[in-house]
């Protein structure tokens, strides 16, 4: 079989660097890519996790700058639901659409045990929704409306002491599936000194207990200083509110207190800026590229592990993941066609039982009818022989009246005339 | 804030939520937008990938149009005495890369070249090697993006565009060209150029075009169906009427005017290479490079892999899985594109 030979000129290691004498122009690359997502838009999604009137809307409502329709919801939950709602922003060309899930009801209950595996099952069903479109075989996967969760607002309450054990059992469950980022709401209730300290308790407990937050990344030299710094912020104490006041000669989003005004966009006041700064300005993308690049890839090693597919199979050579698809195939194949064939048997048999059932009570039909049969016939002959008795009585009597008759005719003739003059004259009467 | 007492809503999944998805307004400077350079920068670190193949019997300019494309010496020939070009007896496939960088931007460049294509008496299936490297990068990235663990990013060998040389006759397609058209236009972005333009004159080139673009025309890149909206169908069709472009390359500079460009020096003149009223090299360049490289990445991979994908998913449900055959022979099954 003639087969295509590539020979790969393989200089130092595999590529040489070429040098080049003019201008070519795939310097707009990064500018056709730009354009071509700017054309079919962008997909973030929010997972907020926090108590009831904890803050969650209206921190998303000053974020994005805009007010979501969002109800407020009771402390009466039963239990724990997720509720997700997705809206379409669009700033200068760019259009994003965003899908905000909040927390209903969470830390409200008597009893917290199941809180969080709501929220884990929701986030794998996400996942699992994008993992089934990529296996399957007509698929469409970049017009694919992504639900995956890109980024996760752990809300604390802000006691100014240490975490709860709800939070740290919550992300402790969270932290392999989805970009966390804790941060502490109504800082306003806080002081400046104790802000401090309950940071510091709160990022040493994270990671006493192994909890894995986002880090922000510091890879890349333009946005690395920043970055690092705002690790060192981490967790956010943010203040959220969408209502306007007036300070010196601007208005500016802010909380009046009567000792005092507490504004958003202050950076001495809250971390607000650093946050909407962190989240959307600068590491947006690389929520996204981490969501897809590391959970969900563990997800899906787990899940088609979980499965039964290997990449190497049991002499540890590779197998892909057709075969193992195949031979699971055939198991499968197999277990349908043995089960046709027990219902196959079970029909079969069934059928069976009924014609010995119908057989039964026709052969019963068929005895009364010769019953019934015998007993008219047995009426009919008794019928007969009475008939007979009958039709002998008959003759028997018309004999005897015949007989009586002649002898009273014999009578009538010895005394002829006197009759025959009676008959006559009976005969001129008549 | 309205403190009223609201029944528990519905529990709504984002796929059936909302399906009008509210628009709402902002009232002042997000940053949205600042994505936008999130993107740019990390497409730039982690650099671009591009695979070119370049097919047209030997003789035809092939090299020296990469040489040209690129602006550098990307094949090399060597021209020196004694050497004598050996056309191979079976056609070969030949894959050099590069590393090439410009402001920033770093592509890895593939092109591979098919020595041997055209050349021999016999020429029934030559295209038949060149189906199956095609397919056999598809078959390799198919591979790598269904294993367990896989990588961050998969390497890219498919072949991302296929420049299709063909000899500057003046009457009409050859069959050859019909027929590894056809067959090629099915699974990889083609695009036809008339090569060695300057032995045309303009009326004949336009002759040539005329005829050559009512026969040729299946499904060459950019395909009309995948025109996503107005603006693009718009440029598309400006290009679509000048397909195949007719070029011609050069990689010596020659001085005109006070200026080193390139181009060919004749006893009857020099022709420029990069001057659109002498030939339409700047029209192939902007569109393989400048304006179309990422449309044909995406198109390749959205469109013509996973149709292979989706062929050879199904049929290994029908026999066990087996090395490729190039498949030979399905072309007719194959639907168009």
């Amino acid at each position: 079989m003639a087969s295509s030979e590539v020979t790969r000129q393989l200089q130092n290691d595999n590529c040489r660097p070429l040098s080049l004498s003019g201008h070519v122009g795939f310097d707009s690359l990064p500018d056709q890519l730009v354009n071509k997502s700017i054309n079919q838009g962008f997909c973030f999604n929010i997972l907020c996790i926090g108590e009831t009137g904890i803050g969650k809307s209206t921190l998303i409502d000053t974020l994005f700058n805009t007010s979501f329709d969002d109800r407020v919801s009771t402390h009466f939950q039963p239990n724990v639901r997720l509720r997700a709602q997705t809206y379409e922003l669009q700033e200068s060309n760019v259009r994003l659409k965003l899908t905000i899930v909040n927390t209903v009801g969470f830390g409200d209950q008597i009893n917290k045990e199941d809180s969080y595996q709501p929220i884990v099952d929701y986030i794998d069903a996400q996942f699992e929704a994008y993992l089934q479109e990529e296996l399957k075989i007509k698929r469409s996967l970049y017009n694919y409306h992504d639900t995956r969760i890109h980024v996760c607002l752990y809300f604390i309450s802000p006691t100014g002491h240490s975490l709860k054990t709800l939070d740290l059992l919550t992300m402790k469950n969270l932290d392999s599936k989805v970009n966390i980022i804790p941060v502490i709401a109504k800082a306003d209730t806080i002081s400046k000194t104790e802000l401090q300290k309950f940071k510091i308790k709160l990022m040493s407990e994270l990671v006493s207990n192994g909890v894995q937050i986002y880090q922000f990344p510091t890879d890349d030299e333009t946005i690395s200083k920043i970055n690092a710094t705002m690790n060192g912020h981490l967790p956010f104490a943010v203040v959220g509110s969408m209502e306007e006041m007036k300070v010196g000669n601007k208005m500016v989003k802010a909380r009046q207190y009567p000792w005092g005004i507490v504004q958003v966009e202050n950076e001495n006041h809250c971390d607000f800026v650093k946050l909407r700064e962190m989240l959307i300005c600068t590491n947006m993308e690389d929520l996204r590229e981490q969501t897809h690049a590391r959970h969900y890839e563990l997800y899906r090693r787990c899940k088609l592990e979980e499965m039964g597919f290997r990449d190497t199979g049991p002499e540890n050579k590779p197998v892909s993941l057709q075969e193992t698809y195949e031979a699971k195939r055939h198991e499968f194949f197999g277990e349908l066609q043995r089960k046709e064939e027990e219902m196959r048997q079970m029909f079969v048999q069934r059928v069976k039982e009924k014609e010995a059932i119908l057989k039964e009570a026709e052969r019963e039909l068929q005895a009364k009818f010769e019953h019934l049969k015998r007993l008219h016939q047995e009426e009919r002959m008794k019928l007969e022989e009475k008939r007979k008795l009958l039709e002998d009585d008959m003759i028997a009597f018309n004999k005897r009246k015949a007989a009586t008759e002649l002898l009273q005719a014999q009578a009538f003739a010895s005394t002829p005339s006197v009759t025959l003059k009676k008959d006559k004259d009976r005969k001129n009467f008549m | 804030m309205e403190g009223e007492l609201v029944q528990p809503a519905p529990e709504e999944t984002p796929r059936d939520a909302n399906p009008a998805n509210v628009g709402l307004e902002l009232f002042g400077y997000v940053g949205i937008e600042a994505v936008l350079d999130q993107m740019r920068i990390k497409t730039m670190k982690t650099g671009f990938e591009f695979n070119l193949m370049v097919v047209g019997q030997s003789g035809l300019g092939k090299s020296t149009m990469v040489n040209t494309l690129f602006k550098s010496k990307v094949s090399r020939k060597p021209t020196g005495p004694g050497y004598e070009e050996r056309i191979p007896k079976t056609v070969q496939l030949q894959s050099i890369t590069h590393v090439i960088e410009e402001k920033g931007v770093k592509m890895k460049l593939t092109v591979t070249d098919t020595p041997g294509f055209g050349d021999q008496i016999n020429n029934e299936n030559c295209w038949d090697p060149i189906i199956k490297y095609i397919n056999e990068q598809y078959e390799k990235y198919l591979r790598e993006e269904i294993l367990i663990s896989r990588k961050r990013k998969i390497p890219d060998t498919r072949v991302h565009s296929c420049v299709y040389f063909v000899p500057p006759t003046g009457h009409w397609l050859r069959p050859l060209d019909l027929e590894f058209m056809r067959r090629l236009s099915k699974i990889v972005n083609m695009v036809p150029v008339i090569a060695k333009a300057d032995t045309l004159t303009l009326e004949e080139r336009a002759e040539f075009k005329k005829r050559v673009r009512g026969l040729g025309r299946e499904s060459v890149y950019p395909q009309e169906d995948f025109d996503d909206n107005s603006d693009d169908r718009i440029l598309n069709n400006k290009i679509r009427d000048k397909i195949p472009f007719a070029v011609v390359g050069a990689d010596k500079e020659h001085q005109v005017n006070g200026k080193r460009i390139l181009g060919r020096k004749t006893k009857w003149g020099i022709i420029e290479v990069e001057n659109p009223a002498h030939c339409e090299f700047p029209l192939l360049r902007d569109l393989l490079i400048r304006s179309h490289l990422q449309d044909l990445k995406d198109i390749t991979h959205n469109v013509h892999y996973e149709s292979y994908r989706m062929q050879r998913l199904n049929e290994s449900n029908r026999l066990a899985l087996s090395p490729i055959n190039g498949l030979l022979g399905k072309d007719e099954v194959e639907s168009d594109l």
